[in-house]
């Protein structure tokens, strides 16, 4: 009901308030504009998924996609600490963002071509190359996909999942029932509790709800079958490039900064490094940051309070047990290759 | 006061002289035309201003826009639908259909549970025996005072509480009942079926006949013949016979348990049941409170005076006081079929596939929200209406006439 209201606003919003936002649109990036005039960061996240955004006993917002957040928060006003984490779920996430609600979105959130082509978005990076795939109970005996013929899966509506397991089982011409529940408690609950056989979204996302099991994560298996691609990133609004710039760079930065070797601890002795590419990094020399219309500076208050992309990873993602593999940086046999800043 | 209370003719007769109009503000009915031309003008400017600005503003987000998705290839998975579907082949615009079908197959056996229910419970609430008055009040009290969201979600959690298909309760070895829902064995359907169905259609029919030409007999002799032979040999024997003429099939299709699950037979999913239980429970405590209002509405002298005029304790409930109390009762009743119908869409909270949770998925999926939504509302507002007028209908025929 409530994503129902969003999106009835949304019409209203975009009747109404819409034009205003259009009109200002000239002077460069508005929402690099109204984020520094804020001195706050509008950060769509999930705020339901341990390892990639879920508070802690204190509150703050912790995880891969928190952190994602906060590094642009970092890059664009100096302080990973200026963001406001706004809770979103699969069905809204894209109307906050095409409403203005939210700067950035950064929700495990797939990349595709209908997306960017459809719904007025663009993806800046991919934080997180996953797949789609299938938790099961050890009990029921299953060890790979291909024995879920007739199975009851769990699905979250509205995602790229929802579609990739439709033509799994199409493809491997098997039957299955879906069950379709938005809330991420309530189908977690239904597999749980045995209305589904399956659940089946994100393999990081499954691991790490699998590790938040404690003790009874040992009843579980995550199913070896990746059946689909699902690369993840921050989303933008199409139509402020200069915005959707600021994202992708301060995220390319982050990977040239583990290229590099640098971390949070060693930053400082960096300065003086002698090295070209790692001293227009850190703005000790070029305008890499007045570029993109920020400070100098960025990459090093990224790298100073959250450290390169592998130092994020670590805090969030090792605990839960999930090794880096294709995530790694690309000098280490992975996918993540950041363009040269220069 | 109703039209009919003043002969026509008299106000023609009443009615002032026809002045020509007059271009002035002095002119009360100039005055009445600007007035609503300036409002209806108001009121298209801002609809134009609102469709054109949403438009621009989704073109110049490079938002797509148009109906065209409803032709495209789904993709989309559904649990359950009453007709055929294949996410491979069916297009956006079959899921919706499906999605409609399953928000009526909740509303309509809704509605009919909810009134039965909810009359039982009036009716017990105004009984004078202490525990069953008690009873029903607290069952409304509670009712109405906890959220339906809440209900559902209690009803849902409770139905997961079932035992896994491997264990499930079983009723003679046809009927299961498991954390998959209730699975019930169907006759296997063929077209010996269909004429046997069509012969009890008939026979309906002629009983019907035979009944009311009973009546007209009746009303014009005092004599009533016997309508039960003819209802009988009508309903029972010819379809029976037509039955065994082409054969008597009798074939059941009984679930059994294969693999994940059962295999064969109709499903009830817990889904769908924990959604029409929860809707049902609430709404009967409010439809309890409109059918207790409507009797008592009736006063208690209506009772003495029939029972004065001899007439049985039936017919005066059938002939006096019902059709007094439901006067009362129909126009919240058609609120609260309203509400009920409404409500359905909390359905997406417990995974029941219902209009709005497949019209979310598309939306989503496609990225039409403005589309989608306007199904969505189209949908509904095409139900309410059709509602209301069925129970506005109703609502005439039962109305006192007054003269």
């Amino acid at each position: 009901m409530r994503r129902f209201l969003r999106a009835a606003a949304l019409i209203v919003f975009a009747g109404l308030v819409g034009a205003p936002v259009i009109h200002a649109q000239g002077s460069g990036s508005t929402t690099l504009d109204a984020t520094i005039k804020r001195g706050q960061l509008l950060c769509g996240v999930a705020g339901t998924t341990p390892g990639f955004s879920l508070p802690d006993s204190q509150g703050v917002m912790q995880g891969l996609d928190a952190d994602g957040c906060r590094l642009v928060a970092a890059a664009v006003l100096g302080d990973a600490n200026k963001v406001k984490f706004v809770p979103t779920t699969t069905q809204n996430r894209f109307t906050a963002l095409q409403s203005g609600e939210i700067d950035l979105l950064v929700r495990g959130t797939t990349w595709t071509l209908a997306r960017e082509g459809n719904l007025g978005l663009m993806f800046a990076w991919v934080i997180y190359y996953d797949g789609t795939g299938f938790l099961v109970k050890k009990a029921t005996g299953v060890k790979s996909a291909k024995e879920l013929d007739g199975a009851t899966v769990c699905v979250a509506p509205g995602s790229t999942t929802e579609l990739a397991v439709a033509d799994y089982f199409r493809l491997n011409n098997m039957k299955f029932t879906p069950i379709l529940i938005q809330d991420i408690t309530e189908i977690r609950g239904a597999f749980l509790s045995g209305r589904c056989d399956a659940y089946s979204t994100d393999a990081s996302a499954l691991a790490t709800f699998r590790f938040s099991q404690g003790p009874k994560a040992d009843e579980l298996l995550l199913l070896p079958d990746i059946i689909s691609k699902e690369p993840l990133g921050p989303v933008v609004r199409k139509g402020d490039d200069k915005w959707f710039d600021v994202v992708r760079w301060a995220f390319a930065a982050s990977i040239t900064a583990e290229e590099k070797g640098i971390t949070a601890a060693n930053v400082d002795s960096f300065m003086e490094s002698k090295d070209p590419d790692v001293r227009r990094l850190l703005g000790a020399e070029s305008d890499m940051g007045k570029a993109l219309g920020l400070d100098n500076k960025f990459a090093y208050n990224i790298v100073r309070q959250l450290g390169p992309i592998g130092e994020m990873w670590d805090k969030s993602i090792t605990p839960m047990g999930v090794p880096r593999g294709i995530n790694n940086i690309w000098t280490k046999g992975g996918l993540q290759y950041a363009p040269p800043l220069r | 006061m109703s039209q009919a209370t003043i002969d026509s003719r008299l106000i023609s007769d009443r009615s002032a002289p026809r002045r020509p109009l007059r271009l002035s503000w002095s002119d009360p009915r100039f005055r009445a035309i600007v007035w609503q031309v300036v409002i209806l003008g108001g009121v298209a400017a801002i609809v134009w201003y609102l469709i054109d600005n949403t438009s621009r503003n989704l073109a110049s987000r490079h938002i797509a826009t148009g109906f065209g998705f409803l032709g495209r290839t789904a993709g989309i998975p559904i649990g359950e639908s009453l007709i055929s579907y294949n996410p491979a082949l069916d297009t956006y615009g079959r899921a919706l259909v499906i999605g409609v079908l399953n928000t009526l197959k909740v509303s309509v056996i809704g509605v009919v549970l909810a009134t039965i229910l909810g009359t039982l419970i009036g009716i017990g609430r105004l009984s004078k025996n202490w525990l069953m008055a008690r009873l029903t009040a607290f069952y409304v009290e509670t009712i109405r005072d906890l959220p339906l969201l809440l209900q559902l979600l209690f009803w849902y959690t409770i139905l997961q509480g079932l035992p896994a298909p491997r264990n499930a309760l079983s009723i003679g070895g046809v009927v299961y009942l498991s954390n998959r829902g209730l699975k019930l064995p169907t006759l296997n359907w063929e077209s010996a079926h269909d004429a046997t169905l069509l012969a009890l259609l008939a026979g309906a029919v002629g009983t019907w006949w035979w009944n009311r030409r009973a009546r007209l007999r009746q009303e014009a002799t005092g004599e009533r013949p016997a309508v039960w032979p003819v209802a009988l040999a009508l309903l029972v024997a010819l379809p029976a016979g037509i039955w065994a003429i082409l054969g008597a099939p009798f074939q059941w299709d009984i679930p059994a348990l294969r693999g994940f699950n059962f295999q064969g037979g109709t499903n009830i999913s817990p889904e769908y049941f924990a959604l029409l239980l929860g809707l049902v429970i609430y709404t009967a405590g409010y439809t309890a409170e409109i059918v207790r209002s409507g009797i008592q509405a009736v006063a208690h002298g209506q009772w003495e005076a029939a029972g004065a005029l001899g007439l049985k304790r039936g017919h005066i409930l059938r002939h006096i006081v019902l059709p007094q109390a439901l006067r009362v009762i129909i126009p919240p009743m058609t609120s609260q079929y309203l509400n009920l119908t409404k409500n359905s869409s909390l359905a997406v909270a417990i995974g029941y596939q219902d209009l709005v949770s497949i019209a979310n998925t598309t939306l989503n999926q496609t990225g039409q929200a403005i589309e989608g939504i306007a199904v969505i509302m189209a949908v509904y507002l095409t139900i309410s209406l059709s509602i209301s007028l069925f129970m506005n209908w109703y609502n005439a025929r039962i109305a006192l006439v007054e003269r």
